[in-house]
C-alpha cells in the first residue's frame, strides 16, 4: 500500500492543516490546475478543513471538459460509420455533444468501445483488418505521449485502418491565458503535478517569473495538495513568488525527455479552441505531416461539422475559475449526470461532477 | 459432446439431459417424481421467497463460478429476511454449442453448494437457445425459506443511533470479475467471496439480540445498499471511511481503475444496521464465523440529513456517497 496509504493519512493531513492554519494571517485565493486535484479535494473533504481565509478555486485541468463541442459532434459522427470501430477513454463516453454522446449513439448500435490504453485499439486494428479503427484522442501533455507512439506504431506496422481524432492540449499556454486576463483575483497556483511529470518544469518558471504569481508542482492525493497549499500560502504570506516543487517523488527539472522527443516527432503545436473558454494560441497539439495518412480529419472529411456551444451552461465560467458549480443556477436541478449540459457534470475530472457527487446536499461545501 | 437444440425439445434428449446430468447430481424425494412441480412440506412460519438470474462472464473465476454464484445468491436474499432456506428451483437457459463437460463443471458446483449451504434443489427447467442468443449459459434460481416466529427483520425497524456492520472486505467479487474480463493481470491474488450466509444469520439471530434489518450489498455495492436504507427508512446514515474493511489488492486494482469500491459488488458479505447496545455481541458473534472474521463496525444511522448516506473522510471531511447513476467508467489520468 505504499503511495497509497500514507499520502491520505489523516494524521497528517492534520498535522499539515495545523500549520496552514498557524501561518495564514490574509485572505488568499488559490487555483487547483488540475481536475484530478479538485476531486480529491472535495471527495477527502479539504475545502471544509482549510481556514476561512483560504478560498480554493477550480481550473481548466479536466482534458474532457475543455474538448470542443465540434470534435465531440465529429467523433459521434465518425461512430456512424459503418465498418467501424470507434475506440476512446471511458470519461469521454458520456460527454454530450450537440444533441447525443457517444454512449448514447452506442445504444442506437454503434460500435463505440471503452479502451484503457491507446494500444488496446491498435490491437483492435490488427485483430480486425477489414474494419475502420478510429482512437479518439483527448487530455493534456500526459496522455498525449502514449498517443503518440501509437502513431508511430501505427507507421511501423503499416496500419492502413486505424486512425485518430486528436484534441490534445497544452496546460502552460492556457494558464498564460488565464494569468492575462486576471487582475490579481487569484494569488497562487497548484501546478498540475502529472502533466509536470512530462513537461519538466521551465514553462512554469517563465510564467512565475512573467506574471510574479507563486506556482506550486503538486501531486493528486488529499496529503499532496495540502503541502502544496501549504508551500504556496508560506510564499504569499513572506511575499514570494517562485516555482516550487513539491511532487519531486516524479517531476524532475527536465521532464520526460523520452516523452518530450515523441511529442515533437508525431506531433505539431497549432492554436486550439477550448470549450466555454474560447481559442487559445499554440496551446493544442495537432498530428504532424509525416503522420498525416493516419489523421482522421484528413482520412474523413469532417469539414462539415462545426458546432455552437450553448450559452446556458457556464462550464467556461467554472473552468477558468470565474464561478462555482454552486452558483449555477442549473446545478443539480436541469443539469445532472444523467441529463448533463455540460462536460463538467459528467467527466471524472470536473469540478460540477464532483460537487455533485460529493457534496449537493452539504450547504457548509456548496456555499464555499 | 456439445449442447445442441433437441436438448431443450422435451423430447429424448431432454430425457436423457435430466436422467444423465441432473438427476444423479440433485436426487431428492421431491425432484426425484419428476412431476412438473414439487410438492413440499413446509414448516410452520412465514415464508420468504425470492428468485434471482445470473448472466455472469466469465463462468468460472477466481474463487466461484456461475454456478455457485446461483446458489448463494438467493440463498442470502432469502436468509437476509431471517428465514431459513429450504428448497430451490433451478432454470438454465444454455446456449446451442455449450460443452457439455462445462455444464456438467457448472451443475457439480451447483451441487456442491447446495449441499454447503443445506438447500434441495427440488424442481427446474433447461431451455436450450440458437447459437448467439445467450452468452453460453444463465441461470435462474427462485427460492423458499422458513422464517421462525419473532423474527421480524426490515428497513421498518432502521433508528437514529443503530450502528453499521459490515461482515468483512467490500469489493472482492466485482474487481476478481472486472480483472478476469478485462484481463487486467494475472499477478494479483484477487477472489470473488461468493459464499451462503445462512449458517452465519442463523448464529447471529440465535445468539444475539438487537439486529433490525440485513441486507447483501451486491449489485451497486455498500453505497447502494446504505442508500436504499437510508431513504426506505428516512433516516440519514453516516460512514467511517477509516473503518471500511478493504484489502490491499482490491484498494489498489480500484485505484488503478479509477473506481470507488464502495460501489463495487459483492456476492458474500452482509449489512446488519443493529441497535446500539447489542452492537459489540452481535460483532463479536460474527467474528467467530468464517464468514464474518473481518466484521467491522462501519458507521451510525443519524437523526441528521434524512435520506442521505454521507462519510467522514480519514482527513475529517464529509462527502456524500451517492446512489450510483451508471456503470462506472474509469478516468483518463
Amino acid at each position: 500500500m505504499k503511495y497509497l496509504a500514507e499520502f491520505r493519512d489523516g494524521q497528517t493531513a492534520r498535522s499539515l492543516l495545523t500549520e496552514i492554519k498557524a501561518i495564514t494571517t490574509r485572505p488568499w485565493t488559490i487555483m487547483e490546475v488540475c481536475g484530478g486535484q479538485t476531486h480529491a479535494i472535495i471527495k477527502s473533504g479539504i475545502n471544509q478543513l482549510l481556514p476561512a481565509e483560504i478560498t480554493l478555486v477550480h481550473g481548466p485541468g479536466c482534458p474532457v471538459c475543455v474538448t470542443p463541442l465540434e470534435f465531440i459532434d465529429k467523433a459521434i459522427y465518425l461512430a456512424g460509420r459503418p465498418n467501424t470501430i470507434l475506440t476512446t477513454f471511458g470519461d469521454m463516453l458520456r460527454v454530450p455533444g450537440s444533441s447525443e454522446s457517444l454512449l448514447s449513439r452506442q445504444s442506437e448500435g454503434a460500435d463505440v468501445r471503452m479502451v484503457y490504453s491507446v494500444l488496446d485499439a491498435i490491437r483492435l486494428a490488427r485483430e480486425n483488418p477489414d474494419k475502420e479503427i478510429i482512437f479518439f484522442a483527448i487530455g493534456f501533455e500526459t496522455t498525449a505521449p502514449g498517443n503518440g507512439t501509437a502513431l508511430i506504431q501505427a507507421k511501423r506496422l503499416n496500419l492502413t485502418n486505424f486512425s485518430m481524432l486528436t484534441c490534445h492540449v497544452l496546460v502552460p499556454p492556457a494558464l498564460r491565458a488565464l494569468l492575462s486576463g486576471e487582475t490579481g483575483r487569484v494569488d497562487g497556483y497548484l501546478a498540475a503535478g502529472h502533466v509536470c511529470t512530462i513537461t519538466g518544469l521551465t514553462d512554469y518558471k517563465t510564467l512565475c517569473h512573467d506574471f510574479k504569481v507563486p506556482i506550486v508542482v503538486t501531486g493528486l492525493e488529499p496529503v499532496d495538495i495540502l503541502e502544496g497549499i501549504l508551500h504556496t500560502i508560506r510564499q504569499l504570506e513572506d511575499g514570494r513568488a517562485n516555482l516550487e516543487n513539491c511532487y519531486t517523488r516524479l517531476v524532475s527539472d527536465e521532464g520526460n525527455l523520452h516523452a518530450q522527443t515523441t511529442l515533437r516527432e508525431v506531433f505539431k503545436v497549432c492554436d486550439r479552441n477550448w470549450r466555454g473558454m474560447g481559442t487559445i494560441p499554440e496551446s493544442g497539439l495537432s498530428i504532424a505531416e509525416p503522420f498525416k495518412q493516419w489523421n482522421a480529419e484528413i482520412k474523413f472529411d469532417l469539414s462539415h461539422i462545426s458546432a455552437e456551444e450553448s450559452g446556458e451552461c457556464i462550464a467556461g465560467l467554472i473552468l477558468q475559475g470565474l464561478k462555482k458549480p454552486s452558483q449555477c443556477l442549473s446545478f443539480a436541478t436541469d443539469c445532472t449526470p444523467q441529463k448533463p449540459m455540460g462536460a463538467t457534470m459528467v467527466s471524472g475530472e470536473g469540478a460540477c461532477g464532483a460537487y455533485y457527487k460529493y457534496s449537493r446536499f452539504l450547504q457548509s461545501t456548496t456555499t464555499t | 459432446m456439445t449442447i445442441q437444440l433437441s436438448h431443450g425439445s422435451g423430447g429424448k434428449l431432454s430425457a436423457d439431459l435430466t436422467r444423465d446430468l441432473l438427476l444423479p447430481r440433485f436426487a431428492n424425494a421431491a425432484l426425484n417424481q419428476l412431476e412438473d412441480q414439487a410438492v413440499l412440506s413446509m414448516p410452520p412460519g412465514k415464508i420468504a421467497f425470492s428468485t434471482d438470474s445470473f448472466v455472469v462472464s466469465p463462468l468460472f473465476f477466481p474463487g466461484g463460478d456461475i454456478g455457485e454464484l446461483a446458489v448463494n445468491g438467493t440463498v442470502n436474499d432469502i436468509a437476509m429476511s431471517g428465514a431459513k432456506p429450504l428448497y430451490l428451483s433451478l432454470g438454465l437457459i444454455l446456449e446451442a454449442g455449450l460443452a457439455i463437460a462445462t455444464l456438467e463443471r457448472v451443475l457439480d458446483s451447483i451441487a456442491r453448494a447446495a449441499k454447503t449451504a443445506g438447500v434441495t434443489i427440488v424442481t427446474g427447467d433447461t431451455k436450450v437457445v440458437e447459437r448467439g442468443n445467450c452468452d453460453k449459459l444463465f441461470i435462474n434460481t427462485s427460492g423458499i425459506g422458513v422464517i421462525q416466529a419473532g423474527i421480524e427483520l426490515g428497513v421498518k425497524n432502521i433508528r437514529p443511533g443503530d450502528k453499521i456492520i459490515i461482515s468483512g472486505t467490500i469489493g472482492d467479487h466485482g474487481i476478481t470479475i472486472l480483472n478476469q474480463r478485462n484481463k487486467l493481470g494475472d499477478n494479483i491474488s484477487l477472489k470473488s467471496d461468493t459464499a451462503p450466509l445462512n449458517g452465519l444469520i442463523q448464529t447471529m439471530l440465535e445468539t444475539t439480540r438487537g439486529i433490525h434489518t440485513l441486507r447483501d450489498p451486491t449489485r451497486g455495492g455498500l453505497a447502494m445498499t446504505l442508500n436504499e436504507f437510508s431513504q426506505g427508512a428516512g433516516v440519514g446514515i453516516e460512514l467511517w471511511e477509516e473503518n471500511l474493511p478493504i484489502t490491499s489488492q482490491v484498494a489498489a486494482s480500484c485505484e488503478l481503475l479509477g473506481i470507488d469500491p464502495l460501489y463495487v459488488a459483492n456476492e458474500g458479505k452482509l449489512v446488519a444496521i443493529v441497535a446500539p447496545d447489542g452492537a459489540d455481541s452481535i460483532l463479536q458473534t460474527m467474528r467467530q464465523h468464517k464468514y464474518g472474521k473481518n466484521a467491522t463496525i462501519i458507521g451510525e444511522v443519524v437523526p441528521d440529513h434524512p435520506a442521505i448516506v454521507t462519510i467522514q473522510t480519514s482527513l475529517g471531511g464529509k462527502r456524500i456517497v451517492d446512489m450510483p447513476v451508471a456503470e462506472q467508467l474509469p478516468r483518463i489520468c
